[in-house]
């Protein structure tokens, strides 16, 4: 399935700056994998090595936190908005 | 009580307006609202509340004001470089309204002291610049059971939100479980911060403290608002309660104050050691 990704200002260092991206797979994990491949470095920087959501990064699918849905398994459909939302500090 | 002739003149605007009245604007006046970091948020947020008639306003910061500040910190003029930015707030909200009384806290907020700071206000404010004192505030509001109006700033980016006490409604700790290990996120002062932005989260802070004051609308408890400055677009996200935060969950495990120094790793202010910045322990 084509989505959006948001991509937040944290790590667009990986997609060059850009803030939207496309993604496409059936499933979170799928859609960030498939980011994996044109954004090495990505991946790491929101899944633990035993492969969940990091607990200091949120993703959305639409506007659910995936992690009340099925977490990285959460499935999407073509055009959903699939947004990253690290926590940050800043004040 | 009702109201003089001089705040019947000075808040005249919020007099006429449905949702506040004289009832409204008296509320306010009786109000304590403590800000903490006298910086990029807490500058709009103490300064619409001092404007608003918010009776006591709580300041805490521990920093002195640097020429790098006045980009988006308002509270501060150039003249204040070098002084307790406390002292440089108060000077300012007290010029733009003197009934308001001003109560400054000159400290770190540490699990020593947090209650003693945070238990005389009705509600917090949250414009501090790092994690270990967002999650100490975080905490300390769920277990006094003070409403906490959340805001955050990155770049370009912010991030807004209402966090009330008791189950059933998100906390701080329901939506970032955890906070990042030390070095994987840049603070303001690293990757900068575009000064207008924090005015604008900041501001949302004020409508959120005021409202909770009032006790009028629908608050953001239980949605995230964020606001992407470079695309000009504002979205929210919900927020849901998680039964299992070990603040607010159903079987809370952190029942007392901790110093998040320990495994954040990273003290207040502190900047990861590969950063080249100036040391400052206040907010961005």
């Amino acid at each position: 399935m084509p989505v959006t990704v948001k991509v937040p200002t944290i790590l667009r260092t990986h997609t060059g700056g850009e803030g939207r991206v496309d993604g496409e797979g059936a499933t979170v994990r799928e859609v960030l994998d498939d980011l994996e491949e044109r954004y090495p470095g990505i991946r790491a920087r929101l899944v633990t090595e035993e492969g969940a959501l990091h607990r200091f990064v949120n993703v959305y699918v639409n506007d659910e936190d995936v992690r009340y849905l099925g977490a990285l398994e959460t499935e999407v459909r073509d055009g959903d908005v699939v947004s990253i939302l690290p926590a940050v500090a800043g004040g | 009580m009702s109201l003089s002739e001089d705040e019947v003149r000075r808040y005249a605007r919020h007099i006429i307006l449905p949702g506040i009245g004289g009832d409204g604007q008296r509320k306010l006046i009786d109000a304590s609202v403590l800000v903490i970091g006298a910086g990029g948020l807490g500058s709009p947020a103490a300064m619409y509340l001092a404007a608003a008639g918010v009776g006591t306003i709580g300041l805490v910061d521990f920093d002195r004001v640097e020429l790098s500040n006045l980009q988006r910190q308002l509270l501060h003029d150039t003249d204040d470089v070098g002084r307790p930015k406390v002292d440089s707030a108060r000077d300012r909200l007290t010029q733009l309204n003197p009934n308001v009384e001003v109560r400054t806290h000159p400290v770190l907020l540490s699990s020593e002291n947090a209650f003693d700071v945070l238990g005389a206000y009705d509600v917090v404010v949250d414009g501090t610049d790092n994690f270990p004192v967002r999650y100490l505030v975080n905490d300390a509001c769920q277990m006094l059971g003070k409403p906490l109006v959340y805001g955050s700033v990155y770049q370009w980016e912010g991030q807004a939100s209402v966090f009330l006490p008791g189950p059933n409604t998100p906390c701080y700790r329901c939506l970032f479980p955890e906070p990042p290990p030390p070095g994987t996120v840049p603070s303001c002062a690293e990757g900068g911060v575009f000064g207008v932005l924090p005015g604008i989260i900041g501001s949302i802070q004020a409508v959120e403290a005021i409202k909770l004051v009032l006790g009028v609308g629908e608050s953001l408890a239980g949605t995230l608002v964020l606001y992407d400055a470079m695309r000009s677009e504002f979205t929210s996200v919900k927020l849901r309660w998680d039964p299992d935060c070990p603040v607010c969950g159903k079987h809370p495990t952190v029942t007392e104050l901790i110093d998040y120094e320990a495994f954040c790793g990273l003290a207040p202010g502190q900047a990861p050691p590969e950063a080249e910045r100036t040391p400052s322990a206040g907010e961005a």
